[in-house]
């Protein structure tokens, strides 16, 4: 995709190939531990998160055409921050609760 | 209409480029928003009152279904902004139709899924899990129907604009935001779907 007019130029459906496939595989390994208990509870967590997170880079690849040469530095910055709030709150929120919640139980 | 035909002048392409950085900002903010309804998920997951579980209310192959229809879904808009690039009105038509039709599988799923819940009492005022269940997936949901509704409107103004430098412009903001719908839904079943049914 390149941005020479405003309106972003997509000449092939080669990504969108790749994305699907890629998705697809990403989905049906996590969709097949579960369906087949191939894994113990924790292990099969883990396996999951990694696999989400591995399967968003994917969609921002190759759906949404995110990368370092043509995207806009702003729309980048806006993303990395968006990241770093969604990390605070999820993550200091599940620590106040589940600490809260030991705390409370003893 | 060829592609030529779309080429606009300097000042334009930066108002364009505007745009679709405060529609970037705007997903960006909603990305957040999912992030607080997932926090209050894993918080809220274990507080079932007493009442069902995931794993006894969720169904695997609905999840898989869901996950498909919007996988496909995004493809397929993917092949219309190729269209559009390539200036083929009818094509353009033809892959919205397809979107809309992925989309509306999806939500016929999530709709049977949730009245299906609710009939058998396992309704947001259940239990702190269903609540939290509801407004997370509910939200997605919501979003995915406006979704539907812009891409109506778009095939619209498809068919009434033509392939118009203002209306491709709308199209690529629809594409993102069906994109990074398709994205949350990644994380629902990796978060919600599986843990629950594991």
């Amino acid at each position: 995709m390149d941005v020479t007019s405003g309106i972003p130029v997509e000449r092939t459906i080669k990504p969108y190939l790749i994305g699907i496939v890629l998705a697809l595989i990403l989905t049906a390994i996590p969709f097949g531990i579960v369906a087949f208990g191939a894994l113990e509870r924790q292990t099969a967590l883990i396996v999951i998160a990694v696999l989400a997170v591995i399967q968003i880079l994917v969609h921002l690849r190759f759906f949404l055409h995110i990368d370092f040469k043509s995207t806009p530095r702003e729309n980048l910055v806006a993303l990395a921050f968006a990241v770093v709030l969604i990390c605070i709150m999820v993550g200091g929120s599940l620590w106040i609760m589940f600490d809260l919640y030991h705390r409370m139980m003893v | 209409m060829t592609a030529t035909a779309m080429t606009v002048s300097p000042q334009d392409a930066a108002k364009y480029e505007e745009k679709e950085f405060g529609f970037w900002l705007y997903l960006m903010s909603d990305a957040v928003i999912f992030a607080c309804l997932f926090a209050t998920y894993l918080v809220m997951v274990g507080n079932t009152a007493g009442g069902p579980t995931g794993n006894e209310l969720f169904s695997l192959e609905r999840a898989a279904g869901e996950t498909a229809l919007l996988l496909f879904s995004s493809t397929t808009f993917g092949f219309a902004a190729v269209a559009l690039s390539a200036g083929e009105r009818s094509r353009v038509l033809l892959w919205l139709a397809v979107t809309f039709v992925l989309g509306a599988g999806f939500i016929f799923l999530e709709f049977g899924e949730f009245a299906g819940m609710i009939a058998q009492g396992a309704g947001p005022d259940r239990s702190g899990f269903l609540s939290a269940f509801f407004t997370l997936v509910g939200t997605h949901g919501l979003h995915v129907s406006i979704g539907l509704l812009w891409i109506l409107v778009m095939i619209g103004q498809v068919v009434v604009k033509g392939l118009t430098v203002p209306v491709a412009s709308r199209l690529m903001r629809l594409g993102l935001f069906w994109h990074f719908l398709d994205i949350i839904w990644v994380v629902i079943f990796s978060v919600v779907y599986l843990p629950g049914l594991l």
